[in-house]
């Protein structure tokens, strides 16, 4: 199960991960040698076997529809790198 | 009186009979962590004002309830200073999960672990460290150094809940919280000569701990005895409506239940799966006597099997990372962290995050990312999924015949620094006993059960059925009761 270092940029580019040549190379070595590892589950019958999301009964659960106070908006902003106007500021997301 | 000798339950009955205050408690685990943590680097953050304000708040408490004896008695772990895995948000102190990209983070809020202690009047001394977003199984992984071992400075505490262990190892803290999503609070617990307890999934509500693996994750105390393990587990444990997985079932007393604890008829499997060739001889050896004693007290030891255990840390490798990259995608330097600036919105996201994540982080993104990936969710991330059925029916299957399972928490005791650091899937086989646990959502506990030749902690791991916290900590105490056993020497 080997993977290129193709394929490894690839998946960084879908991860949104910059990775250096160097981590390039050692990643398609190491995450190689994992799937090499969990292709070992291709040697169990799964055939009809339910999978498992959550070990509990999947369920929608519901809040009652009562209006809370939320968090101050000067806390949440607190932590951001940029802010402008009580909001997140970042760079064009369109050119 | 050494103060940070003191076990938390030892600590609180002094407490709550006046002969000690917290002031006191506090201060004496501040200065062992002035002294000790210099060496040992448990610690990311101590908040010594902090916890000194909580003490004097809870000595008051206990003074309004000495004056008027018919009021509000102080909770069980009012005035206890105990220690915090950096997963856990604990309002305006920084909360990193071990990883650079949330470096210079402050929790806006605390967790809902952390708002029961603090509404049961607990002291917090700081934030400890852990594996980058709890993935690792020895702290060497944290975006700020490692963790040391407090019986050997040359080897690791285990992980991801390592720096919890070693202060609590090491009597900087009474008891800690720590994290468990494939075995981060039982094989550092294993490691550092302690009792650790992963709870029923749903059991603690995961509201304010850093997501890793959600389906898997549940937060956990650590502690120097079962009934400190028991105090702690009491005050976190009920159903929260800020977790829509937490369970909506009702938390026994769970210290009082130690009380009445006989081993008498009690089945106890021994899964053949979890002696497997690689364990460690004296780890066999001190798990299996530990299993004798159970006996000598009464349990009904019997070999039972597990047949799927061999497909638990493959299965592990793919739902737990699958996972985490979708919940890792949310670090992109817009709301929180610092931020790569440059470019467009996309190139400063990917140079964030590939500057703020670690090796063993971006590793997991990336497995998660390719099993979820178009071409490879059928052939990964499903057929993990049909596995971890199979692995939960096996547990099923062998409860129906035995009410606990025993075996060793790790397959050795506390490795070097540096020994499995540039071989992942080595790295990985440290959890291979405990991770099939998560898997199915069951309660475990470890606790010593001996020494190896070297000196260091061996741990005895029991698994229950979904709830059976209870049974699990009974199980425990009766044979810490029975077994004595003390820890070795501290080497700072």
């Amino acid at each position: 199960m080997a993977i290129s270092k193709t394929e490894v940029q690839h998946i960084a580019e879908l991860a949104r991960l910059q990775l250096s040549e160097a981590e390039l190379a050692e990643y398609a070595v190491q995450l190689s040698a994992v799937l090499e590892y969990a292709a070992s589950l291709n040697a169990l019958d799964l055939a009809g076997v339910p999978p498992t999301a959550s070990v509990q009964a999947l369920h929608t659960v519901l809040r009652a529809d009562v209006v809370r106070p939320p968090m101050e908006r000067d806390v949440l902003l607190a932590n951001a790198a940029e802010t402008a106007a009580g909001c997140f500021r970042v760079p064009p997301a369109q050119e | 009186m050494e103060l940070t000798a003191l076990s938390l339950s030892a600590a609180a009955a002094l407490l709550r009979a006046g002969e000690v205050s917290s002031v006191q408690l506090t201060e004496a685990a501040l200065q062992r962590t002035a002294a000790a943590d210099g060496k040992l680097h448990a610690f990311l953050h101590v908040d010594a004002a902090g916890a000194m304000l909580q003490a004097r708040a809870a000595d008051a408490s206990f003074a309004a309830w000495r004056k008027d004896p018919a009021g509000a008695q102080p909770a069980a772990v009012a005035g206890l200073p105990l220690a915090i895995k950096d997963v856990l948000c604990v309002a305006g102190l920084p909360a990193t999960a071990g990883s650079r990209i949330l470096q210079g983070f402050i929790a806006p809020y605390d967790a809902t672990a952390i708002s029961r202690l603090r509404a049961a009047g607990a002291v917090f001394t700081g934030k400890t460290n852990t594996d980058e977003f709890a993935m690792g199984s020895s702290t060497e992984n944290s975006g700020y150094g490692p963790t040391r071992n407090p019986f050997d400075l040359a080897r690791v505490p285990g992980g991801s809940s390592g720096g919890s262990a070693a202060a609590v190892a090491a009597r900087m803290a009474y008891g800690a919280l720590g994290s468990d999503t494939g075995g981060s609070v039982r094989q550092p617990a294993a490691l550092c000569g302690l009792v650790g307890l992963k709870p029923t999934y749903g059991r603690v509500s995961r509201y304010g701990l850093i997501a890793y693996g959600s389906s898997l994750d549940q937060v956990g105390p650590l502690a120097r005895s079962v009934a400190d393990v028991a105090l702690l587990l009491g005050a976190i444990a009920g159903h929260d409506p800020l977790d829509s997985t937490s369970l909506n079932e009702p938390v026994p007393d769970y210290a009082a239940a130690l009380q009445a604890s006989s081993l008498s008829g009690l089945r106890v499997g021994v899964p053949a799966e979890y002696f497997a060739a690689g364990m460690q001889p004296e780890v066999e050896q001190a798990v299996r006597a530990a299993i004798e004693q159970l006996r000598a007290l009464g349990a009904l030891p019997r070999p039972v099997t597990l047949p799927h255990t061999a497909q638990a840390l493959p299965t592990y490798y793919m739902i737990a990372p699958a996972e985490a990259s979708a919940n890792l995608a949310r670090f992109d330097g817009v709301r929180y962290g610092p931020r790569v600036a440059g470019g467009s919105l996309w190139e400063q996201v990917r140079a964030t995050r590939g500057a703020g994540f670690g090796a063993e982080a971006k590793r997991r993104i990336m497995l998660g990312t390719y099993a979820l990936s178009a071409g490879y969710y059928d052939a990964f991330y499903v057929r993990a999924q049909q596995a971890r059925t199979l692995i939960k029916r096996d547990f099923e299957s062998v409860f129906k015949d035995v009410d606990v399972l025993a075996c060793a928490t790790t397959p050795t005791t506390a490795f070097k620094l540096g020994e499995k650091v540039d071989d992942p899937l080595t790295m990985y086989l440290s959890d291979v006993f405990t991770l099939a646990v998560n898997l199915a959502g069951l309660p475990a506990i470890s606790l010593p059960c001996g020494l190896d030749a070297g000196g260091l902690p061996i741990g005895l791991q029991l698994i229950g059925p979904a709830l059976s916290e209870v049974r699990l900590l009974q199980v425990a105490q009766a044979y810490e009761q029975a077994a004595g056993w003390q820890a070795p020497q501290l080497a700072v």
